[in-house]
């Protein structure tokens, strides 16, 4: 019997501000969040229904009508394309008999589309009902199919085994593999847990941590390369009795898993970080900010806190540290690229839709609940962790002088090795791709959608923040790719599909973007097409997050860098072209008042 | 040295901006020292009679005979603006654009209330002097290449006056913030 929409409620205590999760469970509990359901958590909680209507519509992960007693979510990403996901898509509909994006009548089978799963070294992957089924091919599908109708449980819809290392873990039991091929300081498996806590913390003042940090030179590993040390410093100077730490494993930028492998090989260096930073900057609480796809490790996740707690690091006084007190709890979220984007997430923590905020003031100064909340990426806070271990000298010793460390990638697409890397900054594009196994490349798109697709005359560039920056995405395309149209094109869709909505121009401008890419796919293109498309896209930069501002970037640098690709599609000396036909604009009219054009 | 010469049209418009056009007042006196007026409604010339500098464009199109005219204008003037937000965006007009063709001309000639007891023949009008619903309401530049784009519902006369002094004297724009502000 589902569990009841009043015994969801009571457990969060009706607090508002838990609000996702609230609604998270009763996905979870019922297949779907009705009416009646959005109204009773209204009236408990204290809100409108349409508060609690506008957070429910806002994430993809949560329905208004039943998705199904087995809820297939099928990736578009770009890799699960290159992987056969169009054969892996239609054997689904032709098994279960059904479109995507609808239910069997029966209410049995559910098939949907979601964007990227962070499964790009093991495509195409579904999510059935939480649990994760990578390397699809049309044959398992049938097995799938077959066996959810014999009424099997989605345990025993598992064939292959489970994966390698904690994938195995009785607490997370996923097929998922990590696919680790390069190991550094973040990945290295010689690692103590509480070691940092007790050892380091107990002998250094939080602003010794913050000037070890910052002598480093560490930057946020998230993309954007903000300095660390700097951030928490801030926040720790800033006045108020309640801080925050969040981690944002909201890993959503399509080509990018590397959280998720921290997250299941390396979960406490994580959270040691989380400790360190709530040392540094005098927080009492923090947030692991989690995605929905990696659902699949949230019981694996919460013993390991409880761990910490049972072993005094979390709690009162940690590590004996008198007035140190930190706890954290696991947030997840419910499918929103946005959320990735450190104003979003907190919004979203907060039981809000996942909207930027308008900056500033930035998180550092008002964030979590109004209150100075300090926000990184999964990667920054193991990196944290490690130097202060073996001090800054030995951190800078890695990488380049502007870019300090190790930088943990994943590099997925046309390569006999796709998987995790942890390099040290400085790699070229020329050396990712000889480590992974790549021949024939034609391109890389350097930082996933959000960053650049670069082309031969550009390999010898270095992965960098100076140069080439990233967040960790690093796809590879080989010369049987038509990067327009498998790659460009599912870039834009991408962005389309998961824009907030909140700025004007990101929710329409990339919209106009794709119509003129298919204009010039069609062959229907003229020179001034692509002029327009460079010339439009600068409009994003208004939007109030990096997301909105990135979202041309496709097919800006892929006019940029492929310039001969869109040339080659246009046709003839037309200099303008609006696509305007005026015989097919008037057939509707025509038709309706009972005139027909002349045959002639 | 010629005068600049300038050509006016109202598609689905409502002339408001045409109106607005008429608000820059006595400096109207000025504005035909600076320039000739060729086919336009202002001074009710119907057919172009000679090639033109200025097209300023009203409206959207939704008729075909607004899409003959638009195109007309972008043969004959060498600089084409969409005036006002129905040019730029559809405007008002293009609220039917979620409703079918045929919906549209049912409610206004068979079921609005105006209509509904008069109309005994049931007939929408289909007679082949009259212009034809386009599926929905264009903006201007999705049929013919615009030049610039005056937004304003209307443009405020001062952004008119602006804009076309600095076009016919080769002028960047002098645009304060509260000549294109939201108000």
């Amino acid at each position: 019997m589902a569990e009841s929409v009043d015994s969801v409620i009571a457990r969060y205590n009706s607090d508002a501000s838990r609000l996702m999760d609230i609604l998270i469970d009763v996905q979870s509990a019922q297949g779907f969040i009705g009416d009646p359901a959005i109204a009773k958590i209204a009236e408990e909680l204290g809100l409108s229904t349409a508060d609690v209507e506008q957070t429910r519509s806002f994430y993809h992960f949560f329905s208004k009508k039943p998705t199904g007693k087995y809820a297939i979510y099928l990736n578009t990403s770009v890799n699960a394309y290159m992987m056969g996901r169009d054969a892996v898509a239609r054997t689904f509909e032709v098994e279960a008999g059904i479109p995507f994006n609808t239910v069997t009548r029966d209410g049995l089978i559910g098939l949907f589309d979601t964007s990227c799963i962070g499964m790009s070294d093991q495509e195409p992957a579904a999510i059935i009902n939480g649990k994760i089924f990578p390397n699809l091919t049309p044959f398992r599908v049938k097995e799938l199919i077959r066996d959810i109708r014999a009424g099997k449980s989605v345990e025993e819809l598992v064939v292959e085994g489970y994966g390698d290392g904690q994938n195995s873990n009785p607490d997370v039991r996923a097929v998922v593999r990590n696919n680790i091929r390069k190991i550094g300081p973040v990945l290295d498996p010689d690692y103590k847990p509480g070691e940092v806590i007790r050892k380091k913390l107990t002998e250094m003042t939080p602003q010794q941590v913050i000037d070890e940090m910052k002598r480093s030179n560490i930057r946020g590993r998230g993309g954007a390369g903000f300095p660390t040390g700097m951030k928490w410093e801030i926040c720790r100077q800033a006045e108020s009795d309640e801080k925050y730490i969040i981690c944002n494993a909201d890993e959503g930028e399509p080509g990018t898993f590397k959280d998720r492998v921290i997250l299941t090989e390396r979960p406490k260096l994580l959270l040691e970080g989380m400790v360190v930073a709530a040392y540094a900057i005098g927080a009492r609480q923090g947030i692991l900010y989690v995605r929905h796809e990696y659902e699949y490790l949230k019981t694996y996740l919460e013993k390991l806190i409880a761990g910490a707690y049972k072993r005094n690091l979390m709690g009162k006084n940690i590590a004996g540290i008198e007035g140190f007190d930190f706890d954290v709890r696991i947030q997840y979220g419910a499918g929103s690229y946005v959320c990735g984007e450190e104003s979003a997430l907190i919004e979203s923590a907060e039981g809000k839709r996942g909207e930027p905020r308008d900056k500033p003031p930035f998180p550092v100064e008002k964030g979590y609940h109004g209150q100075p909340t300090v926000v990184n990426n999964v990667e920054t806070f193991c990196s944290a962790v490690k130097v202060l271990l073996h001090g800054a000298d030995w951190y800078r010793s890695f990488g380049t002088t502007d870019s300090t460390g190790t930088k943990v990638v994943s590099i997925s697409g046309d390569c006999r090795y796709p998987g995790i890397y942890e390099v040290e900054w400085g790699f070229s594009v020329n050396d990712i791709c000889g480590m992974a196994g790549a021949e024939d490349v034609m391109a890389v798109q350097v930082g996933g959608p959000s960053g650049s697709l670069v082309g031969a005359s550009d390999f010898d560039r270095v992965l960098c923040y100076a140069d080439l920056s990233t967040g960790g995405s690093l796809i590879i395309f080989n010369h049987t790719r038509d990067l327009l149209e498998d790659v460009v094109l599912n870039f834009t869709s991408f962005f389309i599909e998961e824009s907030c909505g909140s700025c004007s121009t990101c929710r329409i401008m990339p919209v106009i973007l794709r119509d003129k890419l298919r204009k010039i796919l069609d062959a229907r293109g003229v020179k001034s097409d692509i002029t327009d498309m460079l010339e439009w896209a600068k409009v994003l930069k208004s939007s109030r997050c990096g997301l909105g501002q990135t979202a041309a970037n496709p097919i800006v640098t892929s006019i940029r860098n492929f310039r001969h690709l869109y040339d080659q599609k246009i046709r003839g000396e037309m200099r303008y072209d609006t696509g305007f036909d005026l015989t097919r604009a008037t057939q509707e009219g025509m038709a309706a008042t009972g005139r027909y054009t002349h045959a002639d | 040295m010629q005068k600049p010469v300038i050509a006016t049209a109202s598609l689905a418009g409502c002339f408001g901006c045409h109106m607005s056009l008429l608000d820059i007042d006595e400096r109207i006196l000025d504005l035909i020292e600076l320039v000739d007026f060729n086919k336009s409604p202002i001074n009710d010339i119907k057919e172009f009679t000679a090639e033109c500098d200025i097209g300023l464009i009203e409206g959207g199109c939704c008729l075909d005979e607004n899409v003959h005219v638009l195109r007309e204008f972008r043969n004959h003037c060498r600089i084409l603006i969409s005036m006002g937000e129905c040019a730029i965006m559809g405007g008002l007009p293009a609220m039917r654009n979620g409703i079918s063709v045929r919906e549209c001309l049912e409610e206004a000639y068979l079921n609005g209330p105006s209509v509904r007891n008069y109309n005994e023949g049931k007939v929408l009008p289909n007679d082949e002097e009259l212009p034809v619903l386009l599926n929905r309401v264009y903006p201007c530049h999705e049929v013919v290449k615009m030049d610039y784009f005056l937004p304003g519902c209307p443009p405020d006369a001062e952004l008119l006056w602006q804009a076309l002094t600095a076009l016919i004297h080769n002028k960047e724009m002098d645009l304060p913030y509260e000549v294109f502000k939201f108000d």
